[in-house]
């Protein structure tokens, strides 16, 4: 992979906050036209990569390219940089008073090439809302608007902040079809999310972030070894519910199944969620 | 990839500053309280004092006359210091300000765009405290060009001044709810010793001192030498209008401003 390719390149990153290292030595690589999760609990520093990366906040060393360029820039160089990046930040409450495509419009002429506001106005699905005010704006739509400004500038690199928290089940698998189009489109995003479920419908890679460091980079289906680990057997024997771990299901199953002459009751096999791999990679795990 | 070679032409920050102006407004003029906090309070005031102090302090000089100068005078400080230093630390609650951050636009764009907010809220409450004051207060227009002159300098560079010491204090307050308790007594403080709601000389002197060090007494001051008839001059402090002086004092206040506008500006809380 060449370094034109790698939209974001980090190494031996730290952030300390008095004499707690936030971002303690990290690494991380992404490529054009990925989506990338960034996963880890609360004060992991994942929010104090992410911001570093946003040019939003300083760093005591490492490297740091963002489309090949240093975030903490300023002046005009940070202004062109800022116009390749779009940023959803996680809360927003703002400029109320303004409708949709007011907001979206004004918006548009920061940028040197925006898109068409009214078209990504309806590509957000806030056609119907375009002449309401944002403050009568649902959670799920103002997250939409949130994208929407994100997305104006005709971004290259998109920055994506728990951008579904709050959102009921269909408006989720919406949202995560919105964010599919983006990548279509050839967009980097660069996600961080507290639901595993969604990183694992729309990332094609994940890393996992914890006390300040990175623990593993992998694709949602293999990490922490996710791929090869052991299914889980259930069924149901004299009056008994029976777990077994079996290295190769199949054949386990198929054991069992001779053994019961047919159909074996109550029959589950289940391989560990992104869920489970990730809790016991922080330490979090039930067991 | 040469897109971004394409993309180095970002719209220019005056043209910026200006569509910043415009939705400003909008948004503005959408909030009806602070519409009514910022323009309609001044109304109030000038209503209540007027009819209640309304004998001679000098011959042919009423103290709502003086009060009137001294209302708009404020209306300087209203518009720029207190607006600003109110509503700025409510964006940056709010995460508006991290959000324009995040965007090419340069911070001078977002301080052009206040500025057109407060030049335009700023006359539109000296236009309606001046219709008041002429409708019912007796208030004379004047018709020498000379005191138009300083009205219009006074107005540029009071709210001017205003502007920058409202971006320079928006970084004190901690949060957005808490930033109108501390802006707002700040402002009726200065008004009481500033000359607006009494008759400054009749001050005590250690106030008048105290007064003399902020921007709103020599703002009051230039603005009766405007409404006032000349004869009042020598009931000031120093027997005259002191008008290179007032204008020596607003200008290094609004230099102050913008050093500290600079240097403590905050985008966002923490």
């Amino acid at each position: 992979m060449t370094r034109v390719n790698q939209v974001i390149d980090i190494k031996g990153l730290r952030k300390n906050y008095g004499p707690l290292a936030a971002v303690n030595g990290v690494d991380l690589h992404v490529s054009r036209g990925e989506i990338f999760a960034l996963l880890g609990p609360n004060g992991a520093g994942k929010s104090t990569t992410v911001e570093i990366l946003e040019g939003f906040r300083t760093r005591d060393s490492g490297d740091v390219k963002v489309l090949g360029v240093d975030p903490a820039i300023g002046g005009l160089a940070a202004r062109q940089w800022r116009n390749r990046i779009g940023i959803v930040l996680q809360t927003s409450n703002d400029a109320g008073d303004l409708t949709v495509a007011e907001s979206v419009n004004h918006f548009s002429h920061y940028y040197s090439e925006p898109r068409d506001p009214e078209e990504v106005i309806a590509a957000v699905g806030l056609s119907d809302k375009a002449g309401a005010l944002v403050r009568t704006l649902s959670g799920g739509q103002r997250r939409r608007l949130d994208v929407a400004l994100g997305i104006i500038g005709n971004p290259e690199l998109l920055f994506l902040d728990e951008p579904t928290t709050g959102f009921d089940p269909k408006a989720r698998r919406d949202f995560w079809s919105l964010i599919r189009k983006l990548k279509s489109e050839g967009r980097t995003i660069l996600l961080t999310t507290h639901y595993l479920d969604e990183a694992e419908a729309l990332a094609d890679r994940v890393a996992v972030i914890n006390k300040g460091q990175i623990i593993e980079v992998s694709t949602p289906a293999e990490l922490g070894g996710r791929a090869t680990s052991l299914a889980q057997v259930s069924w149901r024997e004299n009056g008994e519910t029976k777990v077994e771990k079996a290295p190769h299901p199949t054949a386990f199953v198929a054991e069992l199944a001779s053994r019961f002459g047919g159909e074996v009751p109550e029959l589950i096999v289940k391989r560990a969620t992104l869920e489970d791999i990730y809790l016991e990679m922080i330490g979090e795990a039930d067991e | 990839m040469n897109r971004s070679t394409v993309k180095d032409r970002t719209p220019s920050t005056l043209k910026l500053g200006l569509l910043r102006g415009n939705i400003e407004i909008r948004q503005f003029m959408r909030q009806r309280e602070s519409v009514v906090f910022t323009i309609a309070f001044p109304l109030i005031l000038l209503a209540i004092f007027g009819a209640v102090f309304s004998q001679d302090i000098a011959p042919g000089v009423t103290f709502s006359q003086y009060f009137v100068a001294g209302m708009i005078a404020s209306g300087l400080v209203n518009s720029g210091f207190q607006n600003l230093a109110i509503m700025i630390p409510i964006e940056r609650e709010f995460g508006s300000l991290k959000r324009l951050r995040g965007t090419p636009m340069a911070a001078t764009s977002y301080f052009i765009g206040k500025s057109i907010l407060v030049f335009v809220t700023m006359l539109i409450q000296v236009l309606l405290l001046l219709i008041a004051g002429v409708a019912f207060f007796g208030v004379d227009i004047p018709t020498d060009p000379y005191k138009w002159f300083t009205f219009t300098w006074l107005i540029i560079l009071g709210s001017a001044a205003a502007t920058t010491l409202g971006i320079a204090f928006s970084a004190i307050p901690k949060s957005g709810r808490g930033a109108s308790a501390v802006v707002s007594p700040i402002v009726i403080v200065l008004q009481f010793i500033s000359g607006v709601f009494f008759i400054f000389t009749q001050l005590p002197s250690w106030m008048q001192q105290v007064g003399a060090i902020f921007p709103l007494k020599w703002m009051t001051q230039a603005m009766r030498s405007v409404f006032l008839p000349d004869s009042f001059a020598s009931q000031e402090v120093a027997g005259q209008w002191e008008l290179g002086k007032s204008f020596t004092i607003i200008l290094l206040w609004l230099v102050i401003g913008l050093i500290f506008s600079l240097r403590t500006f905050r985008w966002s809380d923490r």
